[in-house]
């Protein structure tokens, strides 16, 4: 078992001319939420993104470096990018359900990667949705479409999904951005529980989120990674007077 | 607020409401003058102008059909028990044959005799029928005038002969029309249909920017190209490889309708499906291909059904700009007003039959009427599919 689940090696990116990511150096252990903060257009999301190689689909993307996942390097020519996309679940900003239904939402993934047995995905589906917490509200309608329910419960299937495909890390794009508060707390709670199970890193513009869930935060700045350490220390103690700023709301 | 910029806002709302009604209200008229000529059909007989159709006046029928007089006057009708008469074969006369009967010295000087010649021969011949100009008609005439019947909404639409031409009474079947014009669209959507769809998914899921950027204006060039041009293409081009190919006697046939009318509803097709392929949330592709699914996987699974409404518009409006097209058609099909039964017969449509024979119909006349109920037809054709594009289009999953 490798130490860490997640590290990031020395990763420069480049949209064209410019640089979105500078020298990543970063590192996640098991079972840990790590939480990516900083201001718009510093590289978060683009190196969330990175994980599970999704910036492949976008045009004129370069870098240089190396991530490992589990300890094994995500850009490796041999890499199935389908398989890895499987093992690297994302949940994305705003939810996006297919037009289907809540049923088959959740056995989307299942089918995609050519699982048939119908009492295994059954099995999948319903665990799923009881981990995102949703089965209390949708165990009568599951052949109902996914776009009857709220933004919240969305958002949950959306995780429900992403749980039921067993991804070995679990990527979240500023996932109850788009929520009401309450909807807001169920998600974090949610994360919570999670934790036990899977490893998380999730990018927020929300700081008393970030303090709320996460074991570690990272703070992003002009695509560099500033420094990143036990959420507590970041926010009581940051070495780096740009963290500070930010934290302390003098920018951002 | 400032009373004369009030004053301007109701003039500019009152020139709105205006011009909106304006447009409105010409659309509906026109609608409407389509529907008063054309319901005029119905409204009398297919007989010539100034023409009667006289018999025996020991004859019981009572009145017949312009498709029996036609019948009768092509042999086709020997008997009238056949149009329910007497056991009596029929004899068909027309003016020219019964003139024709009499010495010039019996006729006398101007034809000043025949209508009493035309009289007698009528009452002293049990099974004649003759068709006599009425000024031939003597005013006292002992002799029996079938009225002729109506034409029937069920006769026109059913009728199998489309012959406006027929002396001394016409037939307007528009059967083989609407026949026409179907064959003549299926077969140009079962060809324009995957092979738009499939340029439309290439264009959209496939192809880079840049290629594109240059396909797709190219394409929606093809639309604006004048349909007598693809008529032109079709018929030096397109008809002659048929007749070679299949070892035809001609080659304007219904598949050569139906290759220029695919070619023509390709822009409208790919354009329209390619949109809809777009309009898919790059956030569900996303979420499909970050759940581990293959590109193909995503389109088949995801896209594809995401934009099944938008497609099937672009195949029912690619129907219906086949369905409503006529010069093309004009030029490729045929044009021969039969039932097909291959794509390698000629057909005839209804838009071409109406531009083909208006020049040649007298203003107000019963052709004229005909030709204004086939436009009925289409209306209501290319109304049923533009209801179903709004049907298909607002319903969502």
């Amino acid at each position: 078992m490798p130490e860490y689940k997640v590290e990031v090696k020395n990763l420069d990116l480049f949209y064209g001319d410019f640089q979105a990511l500078k020298k990543i150096n970063f590192t996640a252990e098991p079972n840990t939420v790590s939480a990516f903060i900083g201001p718009s257009g510093c590289g978060k999301s683009t190196l969330l993104r990175m994980f599970n190689r999704m910036n492949d689909l976008i045009d004129g993307v370069r870098f240089t470096g190396e991530i490992y996942i589990d300890g094994k390097d995500v850009f490796a020519k041999s890499v199935d990018v389908d398989g890895l996309r499987k093992s690297v679940g994302m949940v994305f900003q705003k939810p996006n359900p297919f037009p289907k239904t809540i049923f088959e939402n959740v056995a989307y993934g299942l089918r995609v990667n050519g699982v048939n047995d119908k009492h295994f995905i059954e099995k999948q589906v319903i665990e799923a949705i009881k981990k995102a917490a949703l089965w209390d509200e949708v165990k009568d309608k599951l052949k109902k479409s996914a776009m009857e329910l709220s933004g919240g419960q969305q958002q949950r299937l959306c995780i429900a999904r992403t749980l039921a495909v067993e991804p070995a890390l679990i990527l979240m794009d500023e996932p109850a951005s788009a929520l009401d508060p309450i909807s807001t707390g169920k998600i974090e709670d949610l994360i919570f529980e999670l934790k036990n199970q899977y490893t998380i890193i999730i990018v927020t513009h929300n700081l008393q989120q970030a303090g709320r869930i996460s074991d570690y935060t990272a703070f992003f700045y002009l695509g560099e990674l500033v420094e990143w350490n036990k959420t507590k220390i970041i926010f009581t103690n940051p070495s780096d007077i740009r963290t500070q700023n930010y934290i302390t709301g003098r920018f951002g | 607020m400032n009373p004369l910029k009030r004053f301007i806002e109701k003039i500019t709302r009152g020139v709105l409401f205006t011009s909106s009604m304006v447009t409105s209200v010409t659309v509906l008229l026109v609608v409407l003058f389509l529907f008063k000529e054309g319901i005029g059909l119905f409204n009398q007989n297919s007989v010539e102008k100034h023409l009667v159709i006289a018999v025996n006046s020991e004859n019981p029928v009572s009145a017949i059909s312009s498709t029996d007089v036609k019948s009768i006057f092509n042999q086709d009708i020997t008997n009238w028990k056949q149009v329910g008469g007497k056991d009596l074969e029929i004899l068909p006369r027309s003016i020219d044959e019964l003139a024709a009967q009499f010495t010039e010295e019996q006729l006398g000087e101007g034809f000043k005799n025949l209508s009493s010649l035309i009289e007698t021969y009528i009452l002293e011949t049990p099974g004649v029928i003759a068709s006599i100009p009425d000024s031939y008609l003597k005013n006292d005439f002992k002799g029996k005038l079938i009225p002729l019947k109506k034409i029937s909404l069920k006769e026109f639409l059913t009728g199998t002969e489309w012959i406006p031409t027929a002396h001394p009474a016409a037939v307007f079947g528009a059967w083989p029309l609407i026949l026409g014009t179907l064959w003549v669209s299926l077969g140009a959507i079962l060809l324009a249909l995957p092979i738009g769809l499939i340029t439309a998914i290439y264009m959209s899921e496939v192809a880079g920017q840049r290629f594109r950027n240059i396909l797709k204006p190219v394409i929606e060039l093809l639309s604006g190209i004048p349909s007598v041009v693809y008529g032109f293409f079709g018929l030096v081009v397109l008809v002659p490889l048929i007749q070679k190919l299949f070892k035809l006697g001609v080659g304007e046939t219904a598949l050569a309708g139906s290759i220029v009318l695919a070619i023509m509803s390709l822009p409208t097709i790919i354009t329209i499906a390619e949109d809809a392929l777009r309009t898919t949330p790059r956030a569900l592709k996303e979420a499909s291909l970050a759940l581990g699914a293959s590109h193909w996987q995503t389109l088949v699974r995801v896209i594809i059904p995401y934009a099944k409404s938008g497609i099937i518009a672009a195949v029912i409006l690619g129907i219906g700009r086949a369905v409503g097209e006529t010069m093309a058609v004009l030029m490729v099909t045929g044009n021969a007003s039969v039932i097909p039964h291959t794509f390698l017969e000629p057909v005839r449509t209804i838009p071409a039959t109406i531009a083909a024979e208006l020049g040649e119909a007298p203003f107000g006349g019963t052709h004229f009427k005909a030709l204004f109920a086939l436009g009925i037809i289409l209306f209501i054709m290319t109304f049923v599919f533009n209801t179903l594009v709004e049907t298909v289009k607002t319903k969502k999953i």
